[in-house]
Order: structure tokens, then C-alpha cells, then sequence
């Protein structure tokens, strides 16, 4: 029995990895304003590039850096057309998304089927990982769920207890406000855009090179848009996104497990998007429920400059 | 005061609003992004080895080139001239509907209900048209809740129906695998298949449901009518335009937004119907019974813009890149996901595009001074 | 230390795609000093100064800092050159603390942990200038007078020499602005200069040492505040002078139209924005509202207009109750509506001057049948309005955004009044226009008059509502100060009532006004 908790609740926080990866971008993203629909897109290319990269050099380090580098380019594309352009940010997001897939798809083509030798495997952390249950739960992991944790918690400390981290939210709030103290809005959004891009090719490489250690086409599988629906689930605080990645997460390794006592997994499919749902409608309720939101004031719609 | 000033050797760019766009102007502009894009779509192949002209050259020969393609191509384009008809209205309300997805598969569950449940006891001729009022009222219901969370709770309705996309596939694959399961699928995630009554008459060597289609071609006329001639779209427009102004000009809201879901659901209700009753005769899993058609159908609204009767020619472009992507597949060896590609890069030079169309670019020589 | 001795502005020019907004501007002002920028509203005081602080980028001129031509291309050169600016609307992120607010662009905070370092320091400055501010309220949380102390903070953090103030009473409460011109008293003592943009002679007569005016993008006058008066300023400002007398045939008043009984309209904060006015207008009358925009004038037009819930009391249009109808109910019933900033209310850009020109009607027949429109007819009667109120378009086919503001102005009026409505509620309807369209819309209001129409018109410009109106209320802070008509003796003091330091008692209002009974209290 013991077993089998430490095992739900390892793979529970393994599966909430790439979650809590692609959600918190997409919150340092949308807290610059910018509402980033691609990331499913990005997820795809930051899964394949990883891949193609361990797969040809051997090493799994070269593929998560090649991932973060093309998960930002990537979202260039987004950047380019929301913010010099201005364009509609909605239109934009589902573009990447389409062209995310494709080209991981149009990539990964010889690749599939093809079974990783150099994987990124578990990392004892020595003396924790030796607590008893806790240990192995929290310190017996792959690379990059302490790379997540880590960065999860920089981002929550970046953005609200640096200088840094100010100049994004008011950019996101208020870009007009932001410029007039100096700071350039267009250069912060790239900026936000970008490292929300580098998260979600992170997030994309831990599922092939190691999660599954191996590239499917259309792996991502949906996470793209969990991770939308968790950047609001969260309120656009990495913190909550630690809480929602796992939650998410956990359903997700329930969903077979429970099958056999009667549980439709596809009802537990259902329920990271219900819950994000029924947030948005508790908070949707009262006025001031929209303000505990903390909804970005200016997120979603361009910003031009001088325009009064 | 917009514009953004720029320098380039001695001269300077100049990025104005424009004041009005005329209308060769606006589709030269749409016809050049859709050509940058096509370049892009090729450098692409090129990189992959893959001779470019060749490649665009198979994807519509394949779509339109020969009898057979041309009726899949027709096939395909009839859920997206419905959807992207249907989309057309809402956009131009400025309401983000992204979740024409589920409201296709709204419809094809009610008229999966209504063909097993009363299809064999209804009298002949009855069921076909039941079901497609059963369709578009799926759709319509389902296509009421983000414009009700909108417009009640003010939530935002890009999450509301992207979330309600994933709620209803997810309910889809309850139903088909569990209670709806056919008991003569031999274990296949099927309903039961359609009693003859409830299958669309197809046109003969093809798989193109001739009265969907049709409902399609006259719903995009329809829809025409309504934006530019009635009081329900020149609300929409206004809506869309300026809400401050709809505001003082007294428009409801709450009613215009719900109407202009019902028609955008439900229109995609009724491509659910046509997919159900006119191709798969039974209820499956959600990729099986629409192929992106929600999300394409976007990008076909766009390319046209936003003009219901062009959806027609948009949608058949787009139904055909969806058949000519699965000639390239075979016979180029390239993976389902390339018409991903396409439909990726045309939309971004699309939206690209609409920069254009809505600033006048013009570089002016420095230390002239200008004055128009 | 102080890095600004003096600062010149020589020669400036800016225009935006083809349209002056400053022409050849000069301007000067040195250390200790308060320099009032005066002007009507649109006459470039804002622009000038956005190009001081670097948001625009002058076509021309140069600005000079002690005696040194120096290049502001961004507000980033201009605070470091020791310039700050207080925006009309405030720059400030409603949903961060007062100290995220000051943090983001003052350079010597640390990296980490911005906000403890800060709040120490605003918790100093703030004691030293007089002004009380607690550092981890949000903004949204703070009147409209600690917003502005938040703003002044932020430039005096940037240790900004010299402060631009744009229009900085506009928001605030009598005892606020006093408390506004302590603080810029002892900043003065201590060196710093400021800019003064403002359009309220009294305060440039109280706190400037000296004024420049500006008219229609252009210098027109520069003076010693202690060498001129109040008369002269304004002659120089509108360019002649301003009589206060109300100059028009008086009409024979006629049937009531609207009467408004203890109406009690909320603000947007949930305060009374309007607090128990009573009033009625008249047929063959213009009954103005004069006062400084904020004090309850929108608030009061949205109630009447359908556009927002009545707290209390009741609006009447001629025997019917109207109170808290829709908006297009009211409009239906014989109330058409002139809205203030035309552009963002009164059209929608994109559309057609045909489709414009059936706003709010396009529901009613005969230019709706069944659902249908008839566009046959609404071309006809949008090609009749363009002529009969000279709206210069090339064609009523073109999007109505093509117009100029003042032909988009006139096509609103025209829209408005085609219909003959019992009473024309006009908000600011000749703000920013130039004169020929101004002495047009005035003229049609007043043919309204003639007709038969009653009108309540808003406005700011009292040049405008004594041309044009019957009578005048002045409100502020919801309450009407009085209501003034021809031969009141009281008309000299206007400006007084509008500053809230004046109220006429009831009986002045009976004495002039038999009819109303009494209704104006």
C-alpha cells in the first residue's frame, strides 16, 4: 500500500512537471500583457528539437538547452505579430499553435519510433533522498522536476520582489504608465513572450526526452491548453501554479488508475477544465471577485504607443 | 495620435491610420500575405529536401486536379463553410468564439440521439430534417453558455470555449465507450450505426452530402443578408465596432450576444449533423467525427474577411489544402501534421496582412517637409 | 543640489500627419519658479509638454537646459535631466501599492527587494513635503488628491527639478487643491520650478510668478503675473473679450418638458455623484449646466439619457415618469442625446455615414421593417442630413471616421435633431472644434430652441453657455450652486459658484424664475 502511494504521488508530480513548466511562463507571459494561446505550438517543437538534439548527440542536457532555445524563436512569431504588429493575440496564439505542430511534426517524421539510448533518468539528491517516503517522493526525481521547482519559485520571486518584476506587471497593467516611467513596454513584452516560449520548449522536451524518451507525433496531447486553463486556475501566481500543475497532474494518473472502481476517466478528464470553470465563475460572480482575480488590466489587447 | 517613425538611410517611415481602404486595395494586400505565406510554406519544404513546387504543385492537384479529389475537397469544405459562415457573424460582434470544435459535436451527438432513439419509428422523410433542427439546437445551447458567462459574469469567452471544447470531447468519448456504445460495433468506441432513414442521400461516387451542402451554400447567403441588410447585424456590427457606442445607441447586449451564439453554434451543430449523418452514420470519438474543422474553419473566416459569401471560397481553399496535405502524406512521405503547417504560416501572413490594411506605410525623404 | 537652473524651449514645432499642434513655441522658466501655462482647452499645452518630457519627438526646435542644448528622446533622457511630469490622468497601476508604483522607474532601488527599501524613504519625503501617504495602500484604494501626492512622490524620488503639472485640480476637492498648492509652495522654497498647465485663471493668479499663453498651437503672450490681470489673461486666451452677459433674444417660455425631482445618480465609486438636484426645462429654452467637468455633469446626462440607474428621486418627460428606463426607451419617448467625446460615444468609425446616421433609430421604422432595414431610405434620409446641415463628405458611402471632427459633430447634431425631440441633451458639443463648426452647432442648438425643442446643454465653456442658454445652473459636487438667468446679479460671481465657494439661497432662484415654483432648490 505504501508503495503504491509513493509511486501515485511520484508520478503525480512527474506528470504536474510539464504543467507547472508551460504555466508558469504563461504567467510571466500574460503578466506582460501578452496572451500567448500558442503554447501547445510551442510545447510540440520544444518535445522534438529536444529530442532530435539527445538523439543525435547523445547527450540530454544538448537537447533540453536546444528546446528552451526553440521554444523562445518559436514564439517569436507570436511576439512579432501581437506586439510590432499589434495584431489580435487570440488569432495569433491558435496560429502557433497550428504551426507548432506541424513543424514538429514535418521534423519529428524519421525520428518516430525511434527509442532514446542517453534519457535524462533520476537523480538521487544524497542525504534527502534517503528520508523515509519523503525522500523518494521529492528527491528521487529527473532533472527537471527540481529545474521546475527552482524555477518556479525564481519566478514567483522575481515577479514580485524584484525591480524587474514590477516593471512586467506595470506593463502589463498599465503600459502607458510603464513607458512614462522610462521603461520601453515593447522591449519587457518580447522579453515576457520570450521566456514564456524557453518555459514551454522546457516542458515539451521533458515529455520525450524524459518522460517517455521517445518522440510520438502530437505527444503534447492537450497539456498546451491545460497550461491555459492553469495560468488562470493559478491567478497568475507561479505559487497557485505549483498547486494546480500537481492537482492537474494527480487527475491525470488517476484517470487509469480509478477506471477499474467505476470512475470514467474521461469525466476525470473533464475536470481541470471544469475547475477552471467554475474559478472563473465564483470569482465572475461579484466585482470584487474580480479584483481577487488579479486579472492583468491590459492583457490581451495591443498597446500603441502615444496614442492617448 | 498613432504612428510609429522609423529611419532608413535618409529617408523615414511614416506608419499612418488609414482613413478608408479601398476594396481592390484590401484584397490585393489579403492575396500578397496569402503568397508571402505560400513562400514561407516552401522555403519550409525546402529545407526538408522537399522541391517546393512540387510539393504545392501535389497538395492541389491532388485537391482539385482530379474528379475524385475535387469531391473530397467539396466534402471537407461543407462543415467548414458552415462553421466559418457561422463565425463570421460573431467575430464581427468582436465575441472570440473558439469553440466551434465542441459546437460541431454538440450537434452530432442530438442528431445521434435523435436517429437511434427515434429514427426507426419516426415516418420516412421525417428524420432528416428533425435531425437537423435537433443539430442546430445542440449547437446553439451549447454555443449560449460562454455568451451567457460573458455577458452575465463577464468572463472572458476565448477560456470559456476553449475550456468547453475539452468538456465536451471528453463527455463525447463517456458516451461512445460507455453508455451510447453500439452493441453490434463489436467493441469499437461506435454507436450504434443510423437507421436508413436517418442517413443523408449522398451524391453518387462521392462522399458529398448534396442536402448539407446546400444548407451550407444558402445558411452563407443567409448570413449575407443578415449582416448587411438587417437590424440584427447592423447591431452586431455596431457591437463589434464600437461598444460605447451600442451602448448609447441602446442596443441589448445580453440579447444580441446570445443571438449571435446561436447562430454560430448552431450552424456548426448542423456541420455535425452533416458529419454524423452524412459520413460516419454513427457517433465516435471527437477526432474521428471533425478534424479540426472548428479551428480551421478560423482561419477560413479570416482569409475571407470576415464577408460570409467568400467563406465559400475560402472553405473550399482550405478543404482542399486538407486533401492535398493527405496526397502529400503518401505520396511524399510527410507526416499528417504538414497541413498544420500550412494553415499555421497562412494565418499568421494573414494577420500580418491586416497591419497593412490598416496603416498606410510611406517613407518620406528627411528634410523635406511634408504636409498633406 | 539642483541640476536645473534654468530651461528654455525654443522654436518648438510638432505636427500630427499634416495638423499643427505646436507651431514655433518658445518658453522659458528658471529655478524657484512657477511657471503658469495657460490656454483653451486643444490649444497644444498638453503636446508641448509631452515633447518636453520626451513621449513625442519635436519636427522642429530645441530645448536648452542651463544654457546647454540638450536631446529628450524618451521620458527615460528627460528624468534624467531632472524633468518630471504629473499627467492629467494619472500614470499609476491601480492594483499595485503605492510603493510598486514609485519603485518601478527609480534607478537606485536594488534589484531585490524594491518595495523595503522604498517604503522607508516615501515614508521621509512624504513628511518632509507635507504630504501623508501610506506606501503599501493600493491605488485603487486612495482618493483622487493621494493618487496625485503618489505623483508627485514619484517624480520627486527621480529627483526631479523641474515638475510639469497638467491640468493638476481638474480632480480634486477645493480643500485638496489647497493642500496641492502647499506642497508646490515649499517645493518652490526649496528650489524646485514648476510648469503649470491650467485653463482656470484663479490659480494661475494664485500660485504662478509667471504665464505664458498659449492659442491654437502658437505663443500669444508671456507676462509677470504681478503685471497683468485677470482680464487681460483671458483677452489673451480666447483672443477677445470674454462678456459674460447673456446675449439673445429672450423667447416666451414655454410647456415643461423635463422635470427632475431629488434625483440622486451614483458615481462609478459608488458616491453621489449627483446628489439631490430638482430642475425642469423648458420648451423654447436652453437651460445650461455650467461647471468644471467631474462634478456629477455625466452622471446627470447618463440618468436622464437611459445610460445609468437612478439612485433615487424621479425624471419626468413631459406627464411620463422616465426614471430608469433604457436607453432606448428614453429616445423613443422624445430625448435624443449629443454625447461628450463624439469619437468613442456618438459613432462608430468603421461603419458607413449612412450607417451612422441611424444610430439609436435604426430600430424604429421607417427605417426598419420587420428586420429589415430599408437602406434605400436610410441613404435618402443621411444624403438629406448631409446637405441640410453642410456636412462636407466626399460621399455617405465612406467610413465616418474620413470625416473631420467638426463634419462628425455636425453630423451627430444633425442626427439628433432631424427627429424634433421634445429636449436635446448636449454634452460638451463644440469641445475641441474649430470656430466655423462651433458657431454652427451653437446655431442649430438655438434653432432647436426657436422650433419649440428644449435643450439641456453641458458644457465647460462659458463664453458658449451664456451665447446660448436661458438659464445657467452651476454644479458642483452634484448640487446645483444656483441657477442664473438674464439680468441676475449674480452672473458676475459664477466663477465663485463653480469653485463651490458660492450658493445662492432658494429665494434668489424664485425671484427670477416665478414659474418653476420653487423647484430649483
Amino acid at each position: 500500500m505504501e508503495q503504491i502511494i509513493i509511486s501515485i504521488l511520484k508520478r503525480t508530480l512527474i506528470a504536474g512537471t510539464p504543467l507547472l513548466l508551460g504555466t508558469v511562463g504563461e504567467v510571466i507571459t500574460q503578466r506582460g500583457g501578452i496572451m500567448n494561446l500558442g503554447i501547445e505550438g510551442m510545447m510540440a517543437v520544444g518535445a522534438v528539437s529536444g529530442f532530435i538534439v539527445t538523439f543525435t548527440t547523445g547527450n540530454p542536457w544538448l537537447g533540453m538547452f536546444a528546446s528552451i532555445v526553440m521554444g523562445a524563436l518559436i514564439s517569436l512569431v507570436h511576439g512579432f505579430v501581437s506586439i510590432t504588429l499589434k495584431a489580435n493575440q487570440v488569432v495569433s496564439g491558435l496560429a502557433l499553435t497550428m504551426l507548432g505542430l506541424g513543424i514538429s511534426g514535418l521534423w519529428g517524421k524519421p525520428y518516430i519510433g525511434k527509442p532514446l539510448e542517453m534519457k535524462m533518468s533520476a537523480v538521487k539528491i544524497p542525504v534527502l533522498g534517503d528520508i523515509p517516503l519523503v525522500g523518494d517522493i521529492l528527491f528521487n526525481q529527473d532533472p527537471y522536476f527540481y529545474i521546475s521547482v527552482f524555477l518556479g519559485i525564481a519566478a514567483w520571486f522575481f515577479l514580485f520582489n524584484t525591480r524587474g518584476g514590477i516593471a512586467v506587471r506595470t506593463v502589463g497593467e498599465n503600459p502607458r504608465a510603464a513607458e512614462t516611467q522610462g521603461v520601453n513596454a515593447s522591449v519587457v513584452q518580447y522579453l515576457c513572450v520570450m521566456t514564456g516560449g524557453a518555459f514551454s520548449g522546457l516542458a515539451g522536451s521533458h515529455l520525450s526526452i524524459a518522460y517517455s524518451k521517445s518522440w510520438i507525433e502530437g505527444m503534447t496531447a492537450g497539456r498546451g491548453w491545460i497550461v491555459v486553463a492553469l495560468t488562470i486556475f493559478a491567478m497568475w501566481d507561479p505559487r497557485k501554479a505549483f498547486a494546480g500543475a500537481y492537482i492537474f497532474g494527480g487527475i491525470f494518473v488517476l484517470q487509469y488508475l480509478l477506471q477499474p472502481l467505476g470512475i470514467s476517466p474521461n469525466f476525470l478528464g473533464m475536470l481541470p477544465y471544469l475547475t477552471t470553470l467554475a474559478v472563473l465563475f465564483i470569482y465572475g460572480i461579484s466585482k470584487e471577485g474580480h479584483r481577487k482575480m488579479n486579472a492583468p488590466a491590459h492583457l490581451g489587447e495591443p498597446y500603441i504607443r502615444g496614442e492617448r | 495620435m498613432k504612428g510609429i517613425t522609423g529611419s532608413l538611410l535618409n529617408y523615414k517611415i511614416d506608419v499612418a491610420p488609414r482613413e478608408e481602404i479601398k476594396g481592390w486595395v484590401s484584397s490585393l494586400i489579403a492575396l500578397i500575405s496569402l503568397l508571402a505565406g505560400l513562400s514561407v510554406i516552401g522555403l519550409i519544404f525546402l529545407l526538408k529536401g522537399i522541391n517546393p513546387f512540387y510539393a504545392i504543385f501535389r497538395i492541389f492537384s491532388g485537391s482539385f486536379g482530379s474528379m475524385y479529389g475535387f469531391k473530397e475537397t467539396i466534402t471537407k469544405a461543407i462543415p467548414l463553410i458552415l462553421i466559418a459562415g457561422g463565425l463570421t457573424v460573431v467575430y464581427r460582434g468582436k465575441f472570440w468564439n473558439i469553440g466551434a470544435e465542441s459546437q460541431l459535436l454538440a450537434g452530432a451527438a442530438a442528431a445521434t440521439w435523435i436517429a437511434l432513439r427515434w429514427g426507426p419509428f419516426l415516418p420516412g422523410g421525417a428524420a432528416v430534417p428533425l435531425m437537423f433542427a435537433g443539430g442546430f439546437v445542440g449547437g446553439a445551447l451549447w454555443g449560449i453558455i460562454p455568451a451567457l458567462l460573458r455577458v452575465r459574469f463577464g468572463i472572458n469567452e476565448v477560456i470559456s470555449t476553449l475550456m468547453l471544447n475539452y468538456v465536451a470531447a471528453e463527455f463525447i468519448k463517456m458516451l461512445v465507450i460507455g453508455p451510447w456504445k453500439g452493441k453490434t460495433q463489436f467493441g469499437y468506441p461506435y454507436t450504434d450505426d443510423f437507421p436508413e432513414s436517418a442517413m443523408l442521400s449522398i451524391l453518387p461516387g462521392s462522399r458529398i452530402h448534396i442536402i448539407t451542402l446546400v444548407i451550407a451554400v444558402a445558411a452563407v447567403v443567409f448570413l449575407f443578408f443578415l449582416l448587411f441588410r438587417t437590424r440584427f447585424g447592423y447591431e452586431v456590427r455596431v457591437i463589434g465596432e464600437n461598444q460605447e457606442a451600442a451602448r448609447y445607441a441602446g442596443i441589448d447586449f445580453f440579447r444580441t450576444t446570445v443571438l449571435m451564439m446561436v447562430i454560430s453554434g448552431g450552424l456548426a451543430g448542423v456541420a455535425g449533423v452533416g458529419e454524423v449523418a452524412g459520413i460516419h452514420h454513427h457517433l465516435t470519438y471527437p477526432e474521428s467525427i471533425s478534424s479540426g474543422y472548428g479551428f480551421t474553419a478560423i482561419i477560413v473566416a479570416w482569409l475571407a474577411r470576415l464577408n460570409p459569401v467568400l467563406v465559400i471560397i475560402s472553405g473550399l481553399f482550405f478543404a482542399g489544402i486538407l486533401v492535398g496535405g493527405d496526397a502529400i502524406q503518401i505520396s511524399l512521405n510527410l507526416p499528417a501534421a504538414t497541413v498544420n503547417v500550412f494553415n499555421g504560416i497562412i494565418l499568421v501572413f494573414l494577420i500580418m496582412g491586416e497591419y497593412f490594411q490598416r496603416n498606410r506605410i510611406s517613407f518620406i525623404r528627411i528634410g523635406k517637409k511634408w504636409n498633406r | 543640489m539642483h541640476r536645473i537652473k534654468t530651461l528654455e524651449m525654443r522654436g518648438i514645432s510638432k505636427s500630427f500627419h499634416g495638423f499643427y499642434a505646436n507651431k514655433n513655441i518658445n518658453l522659458k522658466i528658471k529655478s524657484g519658479e512657477v511657471l503658469g501655462l495657460l490656454g483653451e482647452n486643444g490649444a497644444g499645452k498638453t503636446t508641448l509638454m509631452n515633447i518636453l518630457y520626451g513621449l513625442y519627438k519635436p519636427d522642429d526646435g530645441e530645448i536648452l537646459i542651463n544654457d546647454k542644448s540638450v536631446r529628450i528622446k524618451s521620458p527615460k533622457d528627460s528624468m534624467g535631466s531632472g524633468i518630471g511630469m504629473i499627467h492629467q490622468h494619472f500614470m499609476l497601476v491601480q492594483n499595485h501599492s503605492v510603493a510598486e508604483n514609485i519603485a518601478l522607474g527609480f534607478q537606485d532601488v536594488p534589484f531585490f527587494f524594491p518595495k523595503k527599501y522604498i517604503r522607508e524613504k516615501i515614508l521621509r519625503i512624504s513628511r518632509q513635503y507635507g504630504m501623508e501617504v501610506d506606501p503599501d495602500k493600493k491605488i485603487w484604494q486612495l482618493s483622487a488628491g493621494e493618487q496625485q501626492k503618489v505623483e508627485i512622490l514619484k517624480a520627486l524620488f527621480l529627483e526631479a527639478d523641474l515638475l510639469i503639472m497638467d491640468e493638476p485640480t481638474s480632480v480634486l476637492t477645493p480643500q485638496e487643491s489647497d493642500d496641492l498648492f502647499e506642497i508646490i509652495r515649499r517645493m518652490t522654497e526649496e528650489g524646485h520650478s514648476i510648469i503649470l498647465i491650467s485653463h482656470k485663471l484663479d490659480e494661475i493668479m494664485s500660485i504662478c510668478n509667471r504665464v505664458t499663453v498659449l492659442r491654437k498651437g502658437e505663443t500669444v503672450g508671456e507676462a509677470l503675473v504681478s503685471d497683468i490681470d485677470k482680464k487681460e489673461l483671458a483677452r489673451m486666451m480666447v483672443g477677445r473679450d470674454v462678456f459674460l452677459t447673456f446675449d439673445k433674444k429672450p423667447m416666451p417660455q414655454g410647456d415643461k418638458v423635463l422635470e427632475v425631482n431629488n434625483l440622486v445618480v451614483l458615481g462609478d465609486r459608488g458616491n453621489k455623484a449627483v446628489n439631490n438636484l430638482n430642475f425642469s426645462v423648458y420648451r423654447n429654452e436652453v437651460f445650461g449646466i455650467a461647471g468644471v467637468s467631474g462634478n456629477g455633469q455625466r452622471e446627470l446626462v447618463e440618468a436622464i439619457t437611459g445610460l445609468r440607474k437612478s439612485h433615487s428621486g424621479s425624471i419626468m418627460l413631459e406627464d411620463d415618469t422616465i426614471t430608469n428606463e433604457s436607453a432606448r426607451v428614453v429616445n423613443t419617448r422624445g430625448i435624443t442625446h449629443v454625447p461628450e467625446e463624439r469619437i468613442k460615444f456618438g459613432i462608430v468609425p468603421n461603419l458607413f455615414i449612412y450607417e451612422n446616421a441611424i444610430l439609436k433609430k435604426h430600430h424604429s421604422s421607417p427605417f426598419s421593417r420587420l428586420l429589415f432595414l430599408d437602406y434605400d431610405l436610410i441613404k435618402e434620409h443621411t444624403t438629406n442630413i448631409v446637405e441640410k446641415f453642410n456636412i462636407a463628405a466626399p460621399s455617405i458611402n465612406v467610413p465616418v471616421k474620413s470625416l473631420s471632427g467638426g463634419n462628425i459633430q455636425k453630423l451627430i447634431i444633425g442626427r439628433e435633431i432631424e427627429s424634433k425631440p421634445a429636449l436635446l441633451v448636449a454634452s460638451h458639443p463644440t469641445y475641441g472644434l474649430d470656430i466655423g463648426a462651433t458657431e454652427y452647432i451653437r446655431k442649430q442648438i438655438l434653432n432647436r430652441r426657436e422650433e419649440g425643442g428644449g435643450v439641456l446643454l453641458v458644457s465647460e465653456d462659458l463664453e458658449e453657455l451664456f451665447e446660448i442658454c436661458d438659464r445657467i445652473a452651476v454644479i458642483f459636487k452634484g448640487e446645483f450652486m444656483g441657477v442664473l438667468s438674464a439680468g441676475d446679479s449674480s452672473i458676475k460671481d459664477i466663477g465663485l459658484m463653480m469653485t463651490g465657494s458660492l450658493r445662492l439661497d432658494s429665494e434668489n432662484n424664485c425671484r427670477t424664475d416665478n414659474k418653476d415654483n420653487g423647484a430649483d432648490k
